[in-house]
C-alpha cells in the first residue's frame, strides 16, 4: 500500500471515529447508540490496523485485532444484553437538548485541538496530527456521561472516553505495549461487566427510574 | 525459583491463592487463609526490608521492590491483617442471614482486592501499576454493593462510574508519559518502566510531561479521594462491609497516593516541582476544607470516618506538595499511622453497627454502658485519628507542620491546622456523644450480641502498634529514611 493511500485511509478512519461520537449525542434511541458505538469500534480497529501496517509491526497488528474484537464485538454484545434486560429504557433522557449538545460537541472539538498541541508538536507525523480527534471523543464522552439520565448512557459515555484514550494511544505512540494493552482491555471488559450487573441491580432496587432517583446517600 | 523472586511474588500471590481457596473451602478456613495471606505480605515486607537495606533495590520480571515499595507493603500487610480479623468476626454474625454464595463472593473478592494492591506497589512498569489500580475498582464494586439494598447499590454505581472515569484520565496521563518516553528514545514495554523513566526524565518533553502530570494528579487523585474529586468516597466507604471499608480507607487511598509519589519523582526532574506542588497544595487544602465542613453536621458515624479519611489524605497531599525530606517522611509515616488507626476504627464501627443496628450517631448513646470493651477500643481508635499523643499520627502531623514552616509554607500550614482543629472538634463532639452520653432507653433487639473482648483484641493490638510507632520507629527508621529518599525528599 502506498504511503499516500494509507494516510488517506487513516484520515477517513479518524473522521468516522469522530463522526460516530457526534452521532451518539444526536440520536436518542439506545439501540442506535449501541450501533454507533460498534461502528466506532470498527473505526478504532481500522486506525490500529493502518498504523500497524505503516510501522510493519506484528505486535501492533495483534493489538489491533484484539482491540477490534473487544470494541466492535464483545462490548456491543454486552450492551445489547443490558438493553434487552431493561425494555423500558429505550430512549435516553438528555438534560441538554440535542442541538445544544451538538454545539457543545463543536466547542469541545476546538478545545481538544488546543489541548493536544504538546502531543502534536512532539512528532509532526500524519498520525500524530490526528490525535486531537481522540481527545475530542474523550471530551464528548465526558459530556455525554454528565448530561444523560439513564444508567446505560453513562456506560456509553465511559466507553466513548475509553475509545478516545485508545485512539490517542494509537495515534500518538503507535499503541501502548502489548502487556499493558492486554491489562487495559481486560480491565475494561470487566468494568463493563460489573456495570452491566449493577444496572440490573439498580433496576431491581430502584425500578425503571432515572439516575436522578439516586438520592439515598447525601449529607 | 530464587528466594528473591519468591519474596517479590509472594505479596500478590498469597492473597490470590487465598482467593482460590475461598472458592472451594467453607467460610471459616477461607477467612483464616485470608489472615495467613495478610501475614505473608507482612513477612515478605520484613524480609524485603532487610534485603533492600543491603542492596538498594530488587527486581524479578515485571516486579521490583525498593524501600518505598517495602513501606507500602508493610502498610498493606498490617491493614489486611486487621481487616482479616474483622472479617472473621463479621462473617460469624453475617452467615446466619446472608446466603453462602454471597459469603463466598465476599471472601474471594476481598482477597483479590488485597492481591491487586500488592501488585500495584510492586509493579515497576507504570502501565502495570495503572492496570492494578483499575482492577481494585472492579473487584471492590460488588464489595461496596454487598448488602444489595438501595443505598449500597447506589454507592456501588457512583463508585464504579466516578472512579472509572477518574482512572481513565490517569490512563491518558500514562499514554502521554509513554509518548514522551518513546520520543526520547524509549522502546516497547521498558519505555514505561519507572527505573527507565527516572533515569531519562531530564530528556523528556516538558510540555507533554506537564500535560501528563495534570492528568495523573486528576486521575489518581480521584482514587485517593482528594477534593474536589472525592464525592464517591463517603458513599462507598460507608456502605461497604466494615472490613472492606477498613481496607479501602486504610490502604487503597494510600496506594493511589503512592502512584502520585512515583510519578512525581519523574515530573520533578522533567519540569521542576512547582507545577505539581501548586496542584497538590490546592487539592490538599480543598480536601481538608471539605472534610472539616461536612464533619460538623455529620449524622452517620461511618460517614464520619470516611470524611476523616479525606481529611488525612489532604494532609498527606500537603506533605507531598511541600516535598522536603521531613515533609515526605511525615507523609509516609502518616500513611502508616492512618492506615492502622482507620482500619481499627472502621472495624470497631462495624461491630457497633452490628450491636445496635443503626449507623446514626443519634441512635448510639452511652455505648460504654452496653459494651465497655468495644466503646473503649473505638474511642481510643478515634483519639489516635484525632492526632493525639502517643499515637504516630501526632508525630507525623507535628513533623508536617515543622516541615511546612521551615520550607516557607507557613500560610498553608496555618490554614490546614485551622481546618484540622475544626475537624477535631466535630469528631470529638460526635464520638463523645456516642460513647458517653445518656444511654438510649430502649435498646434495639440486636443488642443481644455479647460484648466479647476477643473480637476487639486485634483492634487493641493495632492501636498499640500505632502508639508504639509514635514513640519510636525502631528498625522501621531505616526503611522510612530510604523510602523518603526514593520519593524525592530533599
Amino acid at each position: 500500500m502506498s504511503a499516500q493511500i494509507s494516510s488517506q485511509l487513516l484520515n477517513v478512519a479518524c473522521g468516522l471515529f469522530l463522526l460516530t461520537a457526534v452521532g451518539v449525542l444526536w440520536r436518542r434511541q439506545v439501540s442506535a447508540l449501541i450501533t454507533l458505538l460498534t461502528v466506532q469500534g470498527v473505526a478504532l480497529a481500522a486506525i490500529a490496523v493502518i498504523l500497524a501496517e505503516q510501522h510493519r509491526s506484528a505486535e501492533a497488528a495483534t493489538i489491533a485485532i484484539g482491540v477490534g474484537l473487544l470494541k466492535a464485538v464483545v462490548i456491543p454484545w454486552m450492551l445489547r444484553r443490558v438493553h434487552q434486560q431493561l425494555p423500558d429504557a429505550r430512549e435516553t433522557r438528555p438534560l441538554v437538548n440535542v442541538s445544544t449538545s451538538l454545539l457543545a460537541a463543536a466547542g469541545l472539538t476546538l478545545l481538544a485541538y488546543s489541548a493536544a498541541r504538546p502531543l502534536v508538536a512532539l512528532a509532526p507525523t500524519a498520525s500524530a496530527k490526528a490525535t486531537p480527534v481522540g481527545i475530542a471523543v474523550i471530551l464528548i464522552g465526558f459530556f455525554l456521561a454528565a448530561t444523560r439520565q439513564r444508567a446505560i448512557s453513562q456506560i456509553i459515555g465511559l466507553l466513548l472516553v475509553d475509545n478516545g484514550i485508545a485512539a490517542v494511544a494509537f495515534l500518538a505512540t503507535g499503541g501502548v505495549p502489548l502487556i499493558v494493552e492486554l491489562g487495559v482491555s481486560v480491565d475494561l471488559a470487566l468494568a463493563v461487566l460489573v456495570l452491566q450487573i449493577l444496572t440490573s441491580h439498580l433496576h431491581t432496587a430502584f425500578g425503571p427510574t432515572d439516575l436522578d432517583e439516586l438520592r439515598e446517600l447525601h449529607d | 525459583m530464587t528466594t528473591t523472586t519468591f519474596a517479590l511474588y509472594a505479596p500478590a500471590a498469597a492473597p490470590f491463592f487465598a482467593a482460590l481457596l475461598a472458592l472451594v473451602l467453607p467460610w471459616r478456613p477461607a477467612a483464616w487463609a485470608g489472615m495467613l495471606a495478610a501475614l505473608s505480605i507482612l513477612a515478605s515486607g520484613v524480609v524485603l526490608a532487610v534485603w533492600v537495606s543491603a542492596d538498594g533495590a530488587l527486581s524479578a520480571g515485571p516486579l521490583r521492590a525498593d524501600a518505598l515499595t517495602v513501606w507500602m507493603l508493610l502498610v498493606i500487610g498490617a491493614v489486611a491483617a486487621i481487616a482479616a480479623a474483622a472479617t472473621i468476626s463479621y462473617l460469624r454474625h453475617e452467615t446466619t442471614t446472608a446466603t453462602r454464595r454471597a459469603t463466598r463472593r465476599y471472601l474471594v473478592l476481598a482477597q483479590l482486592f488485597v492481591a491487586c494492591m500488592s501488585l500495584a506497589v510492586l509493579a515497576n512498569n507504570l502501565g502495570l501499576l495503572w492496570v492494578a489500580v483499575e482492577a481494585t475498582t472492579i473487584v471492590t464494586a460488588f464489595l461496596v454493593g454487598h448488602k444489595r439494598d438501595r443505598p449500597s447499590i447506589e454507592a456501588a454505581w457512583k463508585y464504579v462510574v466516578l472512579c472509572s472515569v477518574g482512572i481513565a484520565i490517569a490512563f491518558l496521563g500514562t499514554v502521554c508519559v509513554y509518548a514522551a518516553s518513546v520520543a526520547a528514545g524509549g522502546h516497547g514495554i521498558t519505555a514505561l518502566d519507572w527505573t527507565h523513566l527516572t533515569a531519562t526524565a531530564s530528556s523528556l518533553n516538558p510540555d507533554l510531561i506537564r500535560l501528563a502530570a495534570g492528568l495523573i494528579l486528576l486521575g489518581f487523585g480521584t482514587k485517593a479521594g482528594l477534593a474536589p474529586m472525592h464525592s464517591w468516597l463517603p458513599d462507598a466507604h460507608s456502605q461497604a462491609p466494615a472490613p472492606v471499608s477498613a481496607l479501602m480507607s486504610g490502604v487503597l487511598l494510600s496506594v493511589a497516593m503512592y502512584a502520585i509519589l512515583r510519578y512525581r519523582t519523574i515530573t520533578d526532574t522533567a519540569i521542576g516541582p512547582g507545577y505539581t506542588r501548586t496542584l497538590l497544595l490546592i487539592a490538599g487544602l480543598a480536601s481538608l476544607a471539605v472534610a472539616a465542613v461536612l464533619l460538623i453536621a455529620q449524622r452517620d458515624y461511618k460517614r464520619l470516618l470516611a470524611y476523616s479519611s479525606i481529611e488525612h489524605m489532604g494532609l498527606v497531599a500537603l506533605g507531598v506538595a511541600i516535598g522536603t525530606k521531613l515533609a515526605i517522611a511525615a507523609a509516609l509515616l502518616h500513611i502508616l499511622g492512618h492506615g492502622l488507626a482507620k482500619a481499627a476504627a472502621f472495624a470497631g464501627a462495624g461491630q457497633i453497627l452490628r450491636l445496635t443496628g443503626s449507623s446514626h450517631i443519634d441512635a448510639i448513646r452511652g455505648l460504654t454502658a452496653r459494651a465497655p470493651a468495644l466503646a473503649g477500643t473505638y474511642g481510643i481508635g478515634v483519639i489516635a485519628l484525632l492526632g493525639l499523643p502517643p499515637f504516630s499520627l501526632f508525630a507525623s502531623e507535628l513533623g508536617l507542620a515543622r516541615a511546612g514552616v521551615t520550607a516557607g509554607y507557613g500560610w498553608a500550614i496555618a490554614a490546614a491546622f485551622t481546618l484540622i482543629l475544626l475537624a477535631f472538634i466535630a469528631i470529638a463532639r460526635h464520638t463523645t456523644a456516642m460513647i458517653l452520653g445518656a444511654p438510649v432507653p430502649n435498646p434495639s433487639p440486636q443488642s443481644m450480641t455479647p460484648d466479647r473482648v476477643t473480637t476487639v483484641m486485634p483492634l487493641i493490638l493495632a492501636l498499640a502498634v500505632t502508639a508504639a510507632i509514635g514513640i519510636t520507629l525502631g528498625p522501621l527508621h531505616h526503611v522510612l529514611d530510604a523510602a523518603t529518599a526514593i520519593a524525592g525528599g530533599r
